[in-house]
C-alpha cells in the first residue's frame, strides 16, 4: 500500500478539497439502498423488446406481426410505418450536433446484424421475447461491406442510400466523416529530415461492458408528461432528443438519472429513450426497455476500430521535424460520434510532440457492422496505441533511446498547442496553452515503480519465458471548449446545510462527491453539510452531461461560482446583523468575523437569513461555458512476460502516473487511474469483438468476450502527479478519460522490449504474439 | 409453485411462476441490492449467500432455493451499524458506480468466515467471479484486507 502513496502537494489550508473524503452515495452503497434504474419499475410495468436484424444489409419488404400481437400479454407492435420519421443522431452531443443525422426510430432498412427492426411491448419480458420472435419480416437481402477500405471504395454496397439523412460526408462513397488539418509546411519538413520513418497500425472494436446494462424506464408522470428514468451520462440531450423525434415540446419531458452503473461513454448514446418514452406516451403505461447482456454487445457503441499510418521525419540529433498521421476509421453503420471521435483522435495525440510540420488526416467510413461511439478516451487511445508504438519504432531505428528521444521532443509548460486550432469538434477550435506541465514527474514516479525484477524470469520447467519492460506517454484534454456548459444551484437551509444541484452526471465516477467537496470548501462548511442532488431536468440546472473529462473543470467552476455567490449574500446577513458594512467582515474558518471582535459561524448567519431581519431565501446559480481546455499528462510503466510457446502475455507489474492538476479527492482520482490501467490492459490483450463473415458478433457474452478478472491484473499501482491549474477551479485539469491513453502502447513496448518482436495489431492475442513470434523465428 | 425462504431473516411464503430464477424473485420481494448484470453466471452482481455459501442467484430457480435462508446486502448491517466489511468498502473509497458491490461485499464475507487472514493473492481468488469494470479491483483487495483487520481486531 506504500507504494501507491500520493506526493501530495496540497496546500494546508485547503480543509475538504484534496481530503480523502468516503464518496456522499458511499453509505447508501454498502448498505445496499442505492437505487438504479431498474429499482424503480412499477410490477405492472409493460417490458418492451426489440425485433432485430439478422442480415448485414437490407431492405424490409414487409412485416407480418399477426401472430406476435395474437399472443396473450402482447400490447403492441411498432415498425417504421408506426413511428415518425425523423432522422437525428443518437450521439448525445450539444445541439446542433456535430454528429449525421443518419438514425431513425425505426426505418425500413437494416444496417448491421443486430439492427432495430420492430419493437414489441408486453406484460413482462419473456413474453416479450418469444412475441419478438413471433413477428415475421420479409427482407430483401442487399450485398454487405465490412472492411472500410472496401467500404470507400468505387461500386461498394452504399449503406445511406435513404434522401432524408443530413450531415453525411459523402453518403453515395460511404464517407461520413473526412478531416484535414496541418500545421507548418510539412512536406517541406519531410524533404529537410535525415530520416524517414512510417509505420502502419490496426486497432479493434472495443466493448465498454458496464457492469449495469443500457437501462431505461419511462411512465407518464402527472399532467400527462413523459418521465424517463435512465442510465444516461447526458440527461439533458436526452430530454432534448427524445422530444424532438416523439414530435412534443421539451416543457413535456423529464428526464431522471439515478444511481449509474458504469457508462465509460457508451451511455453518451440515445440506445432506448426514444422508443421507451414513444411506448409510454402510445400506451399511457409504465414501460421498461432493458438490453440483454448479449444485446449489450452488438445493440450499443463500442470503440471505433481503426487504420493508422504514423510517418515522422526527425534530424540526426533526433529531433522531431515532421509529424504526420493518417486515419481510416470504421463507424460502423450509423455515425454516431462519427467525425469527432477520429478528429479527437488526432487533436489528443499529436501535441504530445513538438514538430514544425504536422498534419492529421482521416477518412471515416460506413460499414455493416455494429455502430461505434464514444468509449473513455474517444479516440485518443487509438491515436496514442499507434504514436507510441511508432515513437519506440523510431527511436529504435535512428539509434537513441526511446525515452531521451521522447524527451528531446516533448511539449513543455509555456508552449502553445499548435493543432487545437484547427481541429474543433467539427468546426474550427480554440487556442490551447500548456499552463502547467507534470510529464517529467509522471515518468519519474511511473519509471521508478516498474521492472525492479528486471532480467530473466525464474526458469520454469517446459516454459520459454521471456520479460520485458516497456513504456508510453500522453497527454489528454479537458472539456471541450466552446461547447461545455455546466450550471448549479446553492440553497441555504435553516441549520447551516446546503442542497447543491447540479446537472452533472454521476456515472460512479464520483462527481457527485468532489462537487460537495468544492462546495462546502467555498463556504466553509464539512462535506455532510452538502446535500447533493444530480441530474433531473425538473429540478437541476442544465449540464451538458459526463464526456469530454469535463465534469471536475467545467461543473466544478459552476459550482464554485455559485458557492461564491451564496457566501456573499450570507456576508450580507452577517454585515446587517453586526450593523457594519459587509466590506468589513471576513470570512475565515467557516466563520463571518466582523470588527470589534464580533464572529458568526454560518450555522447562525443560515438561521438569521430565515428567522431575522433580513429574511429571504438565499439561492444563487451560477453557470460556466468552457472556452479552454487544459492538458492533464501521463505516463505508464509495464512489465510483462511472454509465453514463448503459447504467445501469452501476462502483465506482471505496472505504474501509471498522471498529472491531473489539483486532486480534489485522491481515493477518486486514484480509482480512475488504477480503472483505466485495468481496461487498457484489456484493450491490449484481450478485448476484441470478432465477426463472422457475414458480420454477425461471434462473442456477444461475457464468457467469450474476456475484461480483466481479479486474477488476470497485479496490483496495478497509480500515482497522482499534483500541478495546479491557474484556469480550473482549486487549480483541477482532468482525469476520467487521460489514464487510457499510454497503457496498450506501454505493453506493445514491453513486448517488443521482451522479444524484439514489433506487434501492430491491438489485442495481443496468444495467436497474434505467437504467429509473429514464428514469424520473427523465435 | 408455492416458496418458503428466509431473505435476510424475513420469512416468506411466495408463489414463484415457472422458470423464474432466485434473483428476479429477490428482486421481486425488494431485496433491490441484488444486481443482475448478464443472466449467466458471469458477473456476480446477483451473488447472495444460500446457507452460507455464496451463489449466483441468476443461474439457479427460485424453487431450488426453497427452504433455504438466504442472505443479501441488505441483511449484512445491524440497523445503523454497518458490518466490518461495509465499513471497510466505505473507509477506502472502494466501490466506483457500485453496481457490483453488493455481490463484492457478499463474497468478501464469505470468504472472511472461512478465513479471518486472508493473503492479497487469496483475496483476488475468492473476488475472481465477481466482475468490476471500474476499479481494477486494487481498492477493492485494500477494503478486504482492513475488513479482515477490523474483525480480528474485535473479535
Amino acid at each position: 500500500m506504500k507504494e501507491r502513496e500520493l506526493k501530495v502537494t496540497s496546500d494546508t489550508d485547503l480543509k475538504v478539497v484534496s481530503q480523502r473524503l468516503p464518496k456522499v452515495d458511499g453509505r447508501s452503497i454498502v448498505r445496499g439502498d442505492a437505487r438504479y434504474t431498474k429499482d424503480f419499475v412499477r410490477e405492472d410495468a409493460l417490458f418492451a423488446q426489440i425485433v432485430r436484424s439478422p442480415y448485414a444489409h437490407a431492405r424490409i419488404k414487409k412485416i407480418d406481426a399477426a401472430e406476435a400481437l395474437a399472443m396473450p400479454g402482447v400490447e403492441l407492435v411498432l415498425t417504421h410505418e408506426d413511428v415518425p420519421r425523423i432522422p437525428f443522431t443518437t450521439a448525445g452531443q450539444n445541439y446542433p450536433e456535430p454528429s449525421p443525422y443518419d438514425t431513425f426510430m425505426l426505418d425500413n432498412k437494416v444496417r448491421f446484424v443486430g439492427d432495430r427492426v420492430a419493437v414489441v411491448a408486453a406484460r413482462d419480458r419473456l413474453t416479450a421475447e418469444k412475441a419478438a420472435r413471433a413477428v415475421r419480416v420479409d427482407y430483401e437481402i442487399l450485398p454487405a461491406v465490412f472492411d472500410p477500405e472496401e467500404a470507400l471504395k468505387e461500386g461498394a454496397p452504399v449503406i445511406h442510400d435513404e434522401a432524408d439523412a443530413t450531415g453525411i460526408h459523402d453518403a453515395s462513397r460511404n464517407v461520413a466523416a473526412s478531416i484535414y488539418a496541418e500545421v507548418g509546411d510539412i512536406d517541406e519538413e519531410f524533404q529537410r529530415a535525415d530520416f524517414v520513418s512510417e509505420h502502419t497500425y490496426y486497432s479493434q472494436y472495443e466493448q465498454q461492458v458496464p457492469m449495469e446494462p443500457h437501462v431505461t424506464y419511462a411512465y407518464i408522470g402527472e399532467n400527462g408528461r413523459l418521465v424517463i428514468i435512465t442510465a444516461t451520462q447526458v440527461p439533458f440531450h436526452v430530454r432534448r432528443i427524445v422530444a424532438r423525434v416523439n414530435e412534443i415540446p421539451i416543457s413535456q419531458v423529464r428526464v431522471i438519472k439515478p444511481r449509474i452503473g458504469g457508462a465509460f461513454g457508451v451511455k453518451q448514446e440515445i440506445i432506448l429513450e426514444d422508443l421507451c418514452g414513444h411506448i409510454a406516451l402510445r400506451t399511457g403505461k409504465p414501460v421498461l426497455m432493458e438490453l440483454s447482456r448479449e444485446e449489450e454487445f452488438y445493440g450499443t457503441r463500442p470503440r471505433h476500430p481503426m487504420k493508422l499510418t504514423c510517418k515522422t521525419g526527425v534530424m540526426k540529433d533526433g529531433t522531431i521535424v515532421a509529424n504526420e498521421m493518417r486515419v481510416i476509421a470504421n463507424t460502423g453503420s450509423y455515425g454516431s460520434h462519427g467525425l469527432t471521435v477520429p478528429s479527437n483522435t488526432g487533436s489528443k495525440s499529436m501535441p504530445l510532440y513538438r514538430a514544425r510540420g504536422i498534419r492529421y488526416t482521416a477518412e471515416v467510413a460506413y460499414t455493416n457492422l455494429p455502430v461505434a461511439g464514444a468509449f473513455r478516451g474517444y479516440g485518443a487511445p487509438q491515436g496514442y496505441f499507434a504514436l507510441e508504438s511508432h515513437m519506440d519504432e523510431v527511436a529504435r531505428e535512428i539509434g537513441m533511446d526511446p525515452l531521451e528521444f521522447r524527451r528531446k521532443n516533448l511539449i513543455r509548460q509555456g508552449d502553445r498547442d499548435p493543432i487545437a486550432v484547427k481541429l474543433g469538434e467539427g468546426k474550427e477550435g480554440f487556442e490551447r496553452e500548456v499552463r502547467t506541465c507534470g510529464i517529467d514527474e509522471c515518468i519519474e514516479l511511473a519509471g521508478g515503480a516498474v521492472g525492479k525484477g528486471a532480467g530473466s524470469p525464474a526458469p520454469r520447467p517446459f516454459r520459454r519465458v521471456k520479460r520485458g519492460v516497456g513504456f508510453a506517454l500522453c497527454m489528454h484534454g479537458t472539456g471541450i471548449p466552446g461547447d461545455d456548459m455546466a450550471g448549479a444551484t446553492i440553497k441555504v437551509n435553516e441549520d447551516g446545510s446546503f442542497n447543491l444541484l447540479i446537472g452533472a452526471t454521476d456515472l460512479g465516477t464520483g462527481s457527485d462527491t468532489i462537487l460537495g467537496q468544492m462546495a462546502a470548501e467555498v463556504l466553509g462548511v464539512s462535506l455532510d453539510d452538502v446535500v447533493v442532488y444530480s441530474s433531473d431536468t425538473d429540478v437541476t440546472p442544465f449540464d451538458v452531461g459526463a464526456y469530454a473529462s469535463s465534469t471536475t473543470y467545467v461543473s466544478g467552476t459552476a459550482v464554485v461560482r455559485a458557492a461564491e455567490k451564496v457566501r456573499e449574500r450570507l456576508r450580507g446577513v452577517a454585515a446587517e446583523f453586526m450593523g457594519v458594512d459587509a466590506g468589513k467582515v471576513a470570512f475565515e474558518a467557516g466563520e463571518f468575523r466582523g470588527p470589534g471582535g464580533a464572529s458568526l459561524p454560518v450555522r447562525e448567519v443560515a438561521l438569521k437569513s430565515f428567522y431575522g431581519e433580513a429574511k429571504g431565501q438565499i439561492s444563487e446559480t451560477a453557470s460556466f461555458l468552457n472556452l479552454d481546455c487544459p492538458p492533464p499528462f501521463g505516463a505508464c510503466f509495464a512489465e510483462v512476460e511472454v509465453d514463448l510457446d503459447t504467445g501469452m502475455v501476462r502483465v506482471t507489474d505496472i505504474a501509471s502516473a498522471m498529472d491531473v492538476g489539483r486532486a480534489i479527492n485522491p481515493d477518486l482520482v486514484e480509482g480512475q487511474i488504477v480503472g483505466c490501467v485495468a481496461m487498457g490492459i484489456g484493450y491490449a490483450l484481450t478485448e476484441e469483438m470478432v465477426f463472422s463473415s457475414e458480420g454477425r458478433t461471434l462473442n456477444a457474452s461475457l464468457l467469450d468476450y474476456k475484461i480483466a478478472t481479479s486474477l488476470d491484473l497485479p496490483d496495478i499501482k497509480g500515482f497522482i502527479v499534483e500541478t495546479v491549474e491557474p484556469s480550473g477551479p482549486f487549480g483541477v485539469k482532468s482525469v476520467g478519460e487521460v489514464g487510457m491513453d499510454p497503457i496498450a502502447p506501454a505493453i506493445v513496448n514491453a513486448v517488443f522490449n521482451a522479444t524484439g518482436v514489433r506487434i501492430r495489431e491491438l489485442p495481443l492475442t496468444p495467436e497474434r504474439v505467437l504467429t509473429a513470434l514464428k514469424e520473427a523465428g523465435i | 409453485m408455492l416458496v418458503k425462504i428466509t431473505v435476510d431473516g424475513r420469512p416468506f411464503e411466495v408463489e414463484t411462476p415457472a422458470g423464474e430464477t432466485l434473483v428476479e424473485l429477490l428482486r421481486r420481494l425488494g431485496f433491490k441490492s441484488v444486481k443482475d448484470g448478464c443472466y449467466t453466471g458471469t458477473c456476480g452482481g446477483c451473488t447472495v449467500l444460500l446457507d452460507e455459501r455464496p451463489v449466483a442467484s441468476c443461474i439457479m430457480l427460485a424453487v431450488q432455493a426453497d427452504g433455504s435462508s438466504i442472505t443479501t446486502l441488505e441483511g449484512l448491517a445491524d440497523d445503523e451499524e454497518l458490518h466490518p466489511v461495509q465499513e471497510a468498502f466505505l473507509e477506502v473509497n472502494a466501490p466506483q458506480c457500485g453496481f457490483c458491490s453488493p455481490g463484492m461485499m457478499i463474497t468478501a464475507v464469505s470468504l472472511l468466515r472461512r478465513n479471518a487472514s486472508p493473503t492479497r493473492e487469496e483475496i483476488r481468488e475468492a473476488i475472481a467471479g465477481n466482475t468490476c469494470r471500474c476499479s481494477g479491483y486494487v481498492k477493492v483487495v485494500d477494503a478486504i484486507e482492513l475488513a479482515a483487520r477490523k474483525m480480528r481486531e474485535t473479535r
